[in-house]
Order: C-alpha cells, then structure tokens, then sequence
C-alpha cells in the first residue's frame, strides 16, 4: 500500500518533470525539471532498495552533471533562443507518431505485462548492497567496466579536440 | 509504521534541530569574537555579558528588516533559492551520530536522527545539491553580481567536490563501510597503547585534501570566491534582504558545522576518548569546571572594570556548566554524555580552525583556486587511493 | 592477480584491443613531442598499432587452430573469440590502415593535422573489437558506444569547416537517438530474460511462447537500433549528411570500419540471441532490404556531390549485404562476409582517389571536379574506373564475386522476387556510377591543377586496387577465409 503510494509518487514526478523539461521555453526551467526528474530515478532506486545507487544517481546526475548545464546555460546568454519559435511546423505530426509508438509500447507492454519474470518481493528490508554492486562490477562485468573507461577517455578527448581553439 | 517511533523519531529531529540552530547562532558569535580579537578588538560585547545575545539581537534585525524583492528578479527560483539552501543544508545533519548508542533499562537510544548504511553517500548527495540554492539565488536575481556568484560557486563546488570525494575514499578502503556509525566503530582501539587507531594517521594526506577541499565547499575563505565583496558586492546574495539573507547565512553556517562534524567522525574517531588511560574519563567534568571558574573569575573582573548589572548573569550561566561538569562524576551520565563531550570538543576545534583561517590567510584568486582544485588536490587525492588500495591489498 | 574469476586466458583475448588502447593512448602523449611538420610521426606511430595487434592477433589465430579451437570464450561467457570476430577484426584492421594512409597529406592539406585524429581511429576500432566479440548485450552496447563517440568527433574534426560541424551534430543527435531506442530494445531483451548474456537471452527466448507481444517489442526496438546503425532504409537520412560534411578521409573510414564493425554487430545479435525469433524478423528484413535497395539506388541517381552519391551508394549497398541475412544459409553468410571485404577495399579506393582531388584551394566533392580526370592523371582515372565497376558488380573485379554469393544465397532458398529486385538495381547502380565514368573520360578538365598523390596516397591505390583485382581473379583463398567466419546461427 505505502509501497505503491511511493511508487506513484516518484513516477509522476518522474513523467511530469520530463514533460515540462521539454516544454519550458526558458532553458534554466527546464533545467529545474530535469532535476526534479532526475531526483525522482533516485527515489525509484531507493523504493527498490538500491540505496548505493540512489545516492550515485543524485551525487552524479543531479550533483555534478545538472550543476554543469546549469553552469553551462547561464553563461550562454539564452535570451534570442528563448524568443525564437520552440517548435517547427510539423510538431503535430511528431506528437502522433510519438502518441502511435507510446500506444503501441503500452499495449504490447500490457498485452505481456506477464512475461517479465521477477525475484519475489523480500520481505523487510533488505541487507545492505552496496558490496553486491561492488562484486558485480568487479567480478561479473569487468570487461565492460574497464571498456567504459576508453569510453569515457574518448569523450574527453573528443570533447577537447571539439571544443578547444588551438590544438 | 510504528507510531512510536515516528514520534521518537520527530522529537528526536526537533532536538537535534534546536541544539543545530543554537550552535549556528553561537558560532556566528564565535566567529566575531575571534574576528575581533585577531583584529585587536572586542569583538561584541554590548548585547549580553561578553555579547552573547548578539545572535538573538541579530535574529531579531533580520526579522524585522524590510524584505524587499527587486523588479528583476525570476519570481518563483528566487523565492525558492534561500530554502532551498537552507534545507539542504539542514538535511545533512539527519546521518550525523554524535555519541556511542547506549542501552539503558532494556532500552537503546540512538545518538542521531538515522543511521543509513550509505551515510556518507547520503551527505555528498544533499551536499552536492547545496550548490543549487546558490546558483540559483545567483541566477533569479537578475544581477550582474549576483550571476557572477553564482556561476563562481558552481564551477567551484563542482571542481571541489571531486576532491572532497576523492579525499574519504581513502578512509572507505580502511573501515569497508558507508555508514558513518561504522566508519567510527572501526577506529576504536589504540596502536602500542597509545596512539589511537584514528584514520588521521594512515589518511593524512587524505586528510588534508579533505580539509582543503571543505574550505572551498563551504565558500569560506581563502575560497570565498562566491561572495567576494570586493568584487562581486556580496556575490549571489546581493540581492537577498532580511530572513531570505539570514537563510543564506544559517545554511553557510550550517554547513560548516556539517563538514566538521564529518571530519570529525571520519579522522578524528568522531566520540572515541583521545587516550587510553582511565583517568581520561573525568577529564570533561575537568574541563567543565575549569571553564565555570573561568567564567566566574572574568565576569567578576569585568564587572569591577564596567559596573554593568548584566555581568551578574555570568555566574549563573558558570554555575549551570559546574553543574554539567559535577553531573559527569556520576557514571550513568558519563557513560552517555562523555562521548557526546569529546565529539563536541573535536568539532568546536575544527570551527575555530575555520575562523582562525578566514582572519588569516587572503582570498585566492580565481585561476589559482581552478588550479589547485584540479591539478593539485584531485591528483594527490587520486595517488592517495590508489597507494592506500595496494597496501590494503598487499 | 588471477583469481577464480578471471585467468590469464581472459588477458590474452582482450590483447588486442588493449594494444591498440594503448597506442592510442600513446599518440595522445607523443603527438606532444612532433613539430608541425613532423606530424606523419604520428600515423606511423598508428600503423605500429596496428601491425602489433595483427601479429597479436594472428598469434590468437594460430594458437587457436594449434588447440584445434574453433572458439575461445572468456570473461566468463562474456566475450568470444570465434571466426567470425577474427574475420571482421582483420577487416577492421585493414580498413583503418588504408583510412591512415591516405589521411596524411589530407589532414596536413586541411591545415587540421592533430595526433588525436590518428588516436581517436585506434579508440574507435578498440570498440569494434568488442562489438565483433563481445557476447553480452553491456559489453556490446558499450563497444558500440566507444567506436560510436569516436567516430562523431572524427566527423567534426574539421573544426573551422561549418559543413564539418554539422555533420557532427546531426551524426551524434540521430546517433544517440538510435543508441537509446537500441539501449530500450536491450533492456526490454534482459529484462524477459533476466541475463545479459547472448546465448542466455537466446535460450530463455526459445522458451517463451511465441507471440508473446513484449518480445515482438524488443525486437523491433532492437532491431531498430542495428537498422539505424548500419544506415538501411528508412533509419538512413543521417548518413548522406554525415558522410558530406566529414572530412573526405573519414567519410571513407566511416563508410568501411564502423559500417563492418555495425555489420558484425548486426549479425552477432540477430543470429545468437534473436535467432529463435526469426519467423518474426524475416519479413521485416525483407522489406527493409527492399526499401534500402530502391531509396538507397534511386536517391543516388541525381546527387551532385560526389560523397553524397557514395553515401547513398553505400546504403545500397547494405541493402544487398541483408539480403544474405534474409536467405540466412551458409552461402548467405558467407556471401555477407566476402562482400563486406569487398566492400572495404573498392570503397577505400574510391575515396583514395577523391582524398587526392583535394588540394589547396579546391575542395574537391562535386562530381564536376571528377571531370577530365583522364586527361590530368590517366592512372588514377583507370583506376577509380575498376573501383566503379567493381561497385556496380562487374565481373572479373571483386564486386561481383559479393554479389554472386548473395544472389546465390537468394535462389537456394527460394527468394526469387528478391533476386530478380536486386538485379534490376545492379542495372540502375550501373547508371550513376558511369555518370562518373563519363565525368571523368568524356568531359574537358575544369581546373588545371595537378592531382595531390602522395607516398601514402599511392600506397593505398596499389593496395585496394591490387585486393580488388585478386579477389575478382583469383578468390579461392578469400571464399575460404570468409568460409572459416561464418557465425552459425543459434538454434
């Protein structure tokens, strides 16, 4: 019953505050939805009793990332882009193909809303897993933890050789 | 839900709440008389016996200032900003233990609000959001000063954080757990039966990231680049009056506190008695005592020099500490208010640390304090991991 | 250092790439001790890499065929070393080392000549490594990411060149687009399956009951990304864009490399975990096939500029590789792999010869600037004549040899409309490539400036047009080889 309640709490903040991120004209707003998205994942995860994972989704996502953008759209001045027309012509046809895709996901979701097989509810809390998530990263899925690294090294680099005037 | 404890639960918040509030006030005061005596002044003295009614006094003013809002200003973010920061900063207190549980009659009190096993993931979480009461409140006051703070702040916080966090992964390695709780626990004991097993010693240059690093979360100085008067007017807050200011300050404040507290608990054996012997047990009613007679001894003083009634009030005040200190003889409340002692005592040198560095040492200039968050800090704390993770593993 | 979770087994399988990360990782740092003019140093350098990772991986090769393997697996489960991931990681291979050849003098003519290009190229084919032998949908999924990521720089590196910027950005907004529907499409995949793991997810799917609506739904996001991906109609409208505005040299890399690495991706996952849902997935492929073939062919008919008609050539042309996967038989597969090598080397070509057409002052991508080739450099005409035929398909040039094979594949199992569909296209393909031709032979020249072959540019042209002619003439060996990579499909 709390369990569900909880749920439904962090979804709809979940859905609202993506919604508005995308129709806020004022890119700061939509910035603040974003964030209270971003705080509604990390309250999913902790409803899932991923307590570690709540704490780096907040920490990373809303503590480091979004403080960027944020650092990132103040500087610009976004005034002549907050005047200029937020969507083109064809929004209606987007919004349909989009309304078509959701519908379809929903109703293939729902048709087979069984199919999806779950570990059975622990009763109580669980034991602390931040060591669980620890091993899995280091044991099971190593390799592509260390590939994500490369990964990153390559968005860095990327970004510098993007961003910066003179190599 | 057990009723019960949720109503343990809210009185305990409202305790911790209200001791916080008193000891924001009172170090706002500290940091005035300790401003004024490095400065070779009094410091506040007029409100109260040695101006401890300032705070009341000051509360007072930003009550009854004039709250007024630019034109300019983003309605609801800058509305929204002061709490915000405040909260946040309040939120931090919650994971906070500040004694050993104790079980008395079949009954075991916890000394904090929570103990979660991610607590110190729970505080560089609500930490790193702090930065968001201040851009904002930078941003929505539509001031040229006021955006400048804030962006400031948040490239600063941002850059420090990671060293901040990368300073206690250190401490981590060595005790395996998140919980605050468990991180003290695993410093109990004492090396040659001396020295204590306080993580200071084997994370000392972790140690001193870590400090270095909370300076610049905190926007003190040498790192109060956000608020830089001479530059920026008053930074972020510019534009902020009356109690939307004073939460500012209560969240600064508040803050500070925070970071020392984890200090404490993270190097300093946050409750754990310095040293070894028995005796050391009656060293806080010592303590108490000493400094009721000292109270006494200076009230009279002052009061020969200035023949000002309100003096008559200090012995009071000294006899209540005497009290505190006599109470300490009995057993029962040593064992329950003795780690509560040292773990105030620990925290109290630290925020004095703090004021004594802020009268001290000038303010960094921009590019200096980017450079020193990034290419100083971040790879000394990195080395640190990485040396402690190959001892721990050898 | 080993432990129960991982042996020294796992370090060598991953060698590759760990050298070419490390060469990466390495020009980043000596590009810092080259002059300006010493910055060939640096695709050397890169060359090393490569020649390191082939030594490593034939080494892998041989100690394989010693054992008698004919796969080794490692990380737990997660990552496999099979023919099929030696074959594209020698196509891999080769295919950036033709791209760095003939990138020197094109870089240093573009005024952009960096140490992170060559660096970013070896980041890029680490994640072709792991997207041709991972066997776990994050390894994959990251693999792709990386070769991704790299790639979109590569296509900005331009930085001053407008055209440059915006190929990038379109190239990373439809790219990361595509990535979170196939990201969707693999969370839909563990989370009906519970395992991450490719033949995990592949026998947990041949237990479902089939029409299960939520495995269709994971299919088709799934499938999708792939789709995007290897740029088939209609997930395709990025590629013409991305591939104008990239600097030629990459354009070239971008439509060999990363496409075989997308083609090995591909492959991997609609044959091991979709395998069981192949009833479902044909009929789809069949009209993406269709659709790709027609748009792709069609839309390249009236280009103007000369990276434009190869990108939408080069969607044709994926349009017949998915043929192969339709028929789905040996002779499919085979054919698949035979025409992806192909593929590299007259497509390598092609752009070799239109890397040199820029020099100072002309840029060189407008068909018009093809235009009296044969009168200014006769050789290089000849040349980018074979490499055309070969594209179209005409005997005795490679083309035809990936061609065959796939229509093969498509009469042995019956698909006859599909044949006869692709062979009308062969006919329409032959019409604007010989637009070219006659662009180059019957047309007067329009500027007077001499071609810009350099060494490296010279060694390219002799390498792709000596593998095109060989493959045509004498492809024994190739079939063999292309043979020994077919991934057998789960079942």
């Amino acid at each position: 019953m709390l369990d569900q309640f909880f749920f439904y709490i962090f979804a709809s903040v979940i859905l609202l505050g993506g919604l508005l991120t995308i129709t806020r004209r004022s890119a700061v707003h939509s910035a603040i939805f974003l964030i209270a998205t971003l705080l509604g994942i990390a309250g999913l995860f902790l409803h899932l009793q991923a307590e570690f994972l709540a704490g780096v989704q907040v920490i990373l996502y809303v503590g480091g990332i979004m403080v960027l953008f944020l650092f990132v759209i103040m500087l610009v001045n976004l005034d002549q882009a907050a005047r200029q027309r937020q969507f083109n012509r064809q929004w209606w046809l987007a919004l349909l193909a989009a309304a078509a895709v959701c519908g379809e996901a929903l109703y293939g979701l729902y048709r087979g809303r069984g199919a999806f097989t779950f570990p059975g509810a622990v009763p109580g809390n669980m034991p602390p897993n931040t060591q669980a998530v620890g091993n899995a990263l280091y044991q099971n899925y190593m390799l592509p933890f260390e590939v994500a690294s490369i990964m990153l090294l390559v968005a860095m680099v990327g970004a510098v050789v993007m961003a910066k005037k003179r190599l | 839900m057990d009723l019960t404890i949720l109503i343990i639960s809210l009185a305990k918040i409202a305790v911790v709440l209200t001791v916080l509030f008193t000891c924001v006030a009172y170090v706002v005061w500290l940091e005035r008389k300790v401003a004024g005596r490095i400065q070779n002044r009094w410091g506040p003295h007029r409100t109260g016996p040695f101006g401890l009614l300032q705070p009341a006094a000051d509360f007072l003013k930003a009550l009854f200032k004039e709250d007024f809002t630019p034109a300019q200003v983003q309605r609801p973010i800058y509305f929204l900003a002061p709490f915000l920061a405040m909260t946040l900063a309040l939120m931090s207190i919650a994971v906070i233990p500040f004694g050993e549980n104790v079980t008395i009659a079949g009954r075991t009190i916890f000394f904090e609000i929570t103990d979660l096993n991610i607590g110190l993931l729970y505080i560089f979480a609500v930490t790193s959001l702090g930065v968001y009461g201040i851009a904002l409140a930078g941003w929505s006051s539509g001031s040229k000063y006021s955006l400048m703070g804030g962006l400031r702040s948040s490239a600063q916080m941002i850059s420090y954080e990671l060293g901040l966090g990368f300073a206690v992964v250190g401490v981590l390695i060595l005790s395996g757990t998140l919980s605050l709780r468990g991180i003290v626990n695993a410093q109990s004991g004492f090396w040659f039966g001396i020295i204590p097993k306080w993580y200071i010693w084997p994370q000392f240059v972790g140690f001193l990231v870590y400090l270095t690093a909370a300076f610049a979360e905190t926007n003190r100085t040498p790192f109060d680049l956000p608020e830089a008067e001479g530059e920026l007017v008053g930074g972020f807050h510019t534009e902020y009056s009356s109690l939307k200011f004073a939460m500012f300050f209560t969240a600064e404040y508040t803050n500070m506190i925070t970071v020392a507290c984890l200090a404490t608990l993270l190097f300093f054996g946050g409750w754990m008695a310095p040293l070894p012997w028995a005796w050391v047990q009656h060293v806080p009613a010592l303590v108490l005592l000493g400094m009721a007679a000292l109270m006494t001894r200076t009230a009279l003083r002052t009061y020969r020099l200035e023949r000002r009634k309100s003096y008559f009030a200090v012995p009071g005040l000294a006899g209540i500490v005497g009290l505190i200190g006599l109470a300490f003889l009995h057993p029962v409340f040593a064992a329950v208010a003795a780690p509560m002692f040292w773990f105030a005592s620990k925290v109290f040198v630290f925020l004095f640390l703090y004021i004594w560095v802020r009268w001290s040492v000038p303010r960094f200039r921009y590019d200096q304090l980017m450079h020193l968050g990034w290419k100083v800090l971040l790879p000394v704390a990195a080395a640190n991991i990485l040396i402690t993770g190959l001892v721990v593993a050898l | 250092m080993f432990n129960e979770f991982f042996s020294r087994q796992d370090l060598l399988l991953i060698k590759p790439a760990v050298l070419l990360a490390l060469f990466g990782c390495g020009i980043l740092l000596t590009d810092l001790l080259h002059e300006r003019r010493h910055k060939y140093l640096n695709a050397v350098t890169a060359l090393l890499g490569l020649g390191f990772t082939g030594v490593q991986l034939a080494l892998i090769q041989r100690a394989m065929s010693a054992a008698g393997y004919s796969e080794v697996s490692g990380f737990s489960g997660g990552l496999v070393v099979d023919g099929f991931a030696l074959y594209f990681t020698w196509i891999f291979l080769i295919a950036t080392a033709i791209a760095i050849l003939f990138s020197v003098r094109y870089l240093e003519v573009e005024n952009e000549h960096h140490g992170e290009y060559y660096a970013l190229m070896l980041f890029s084919l680490v994640g072709m490594y792991f997207l041709a032998t991972a066997m776990d949908l994050i390894t994959l999924f990251i693999g792709l990411e990386t070769m991704a990521l790299s790639v979109y720089v590569l296509a900005g590196f331009l930085r001053g060149d407008r055209r440059s910027n915006e190929a990038a950005m379109k190239y990373f907004l439809l790219g990361a687009f595509s990535s979170g529907i196939l990201a969707y499409g693999f969370s839909l995949l563990y989370g009906l399956t519970g395992s991450t793991n490719l033949r995990a997810v592949a026998d947990a799917l041949v237990a479902r009951p089939s029409g299960d609506p939520v495995v269709y739904l994971a299919l088709i996001t799934t499938a999708t990304g792939l789709l995007f991906k290897v740029a088939a109609v209609p997930f395709h409208q990025w590629a013409p864009d991305a591939y104008e505005g990239a600097p030629t040299s990459i354009t070239g890399f971008m439509s060999t490399a990363p496409k075989a690495a997308a083609f090995a991706f591909l492959l991997r996952v609609f044959l091991v975990p979709l395998a069981p849902l192949r009833p479902a997935w044909e009929g789809l492929l069949v009209v993406v096939c269709v659709l790709t073939m027609v748009v792709g062919n069609l839309a390249a008919i009236s280009q103007n500029n000369t990276k434009r008609l190869f990108a939408y050539s080069s969607i044709s042309h994926v349009g017949y590789m998915l043929l192969g996967l339709v028929a789905g038989n040996e002779t499919g597969l085979k054919g698949i792999a035979v025409y992806l090598l192909v593929y590299v080397f007259m497509n390598l070509g092609i752009f070799t010869v239109l890397v040199a057409l820029r020099r100072k002052d002309i840029i060189g991508d407008e068909i018009e600037d093809l235009s009296g080739l044969f009168f200014k450099n006769p050789v290089s005409a000849v040349f980018m004549l074979i490499f055309l035929l070969s594209l179209a398909g005409i005997p005795p040039t490679a083309g035809f040899l990936g061609k065959y094979f796939i229509f093969l594949s498509l009469i042995e199992t019956r698909h006859y409309v599909l044949a006869v569909i692709a062979v009308v296209f062969v006919v329409v393909a032959l019409y604007y490539y010989f637009r070219l031709v006659v662009m180059m032979f019957m047309r007067e020249a329009t500027d007077p400036e001499r071609l810009n072959i350099s060494p490296g540019v010279a060694v390219a042209l002799a390498i792709t047009l000596a593998m095109t002619l060989v493959i045509g003439i004498y492809p024994e060996p190739f079939i063999r080889l292309a043979a020994g990579s077919v991934l057998v499909p789960f079942r």
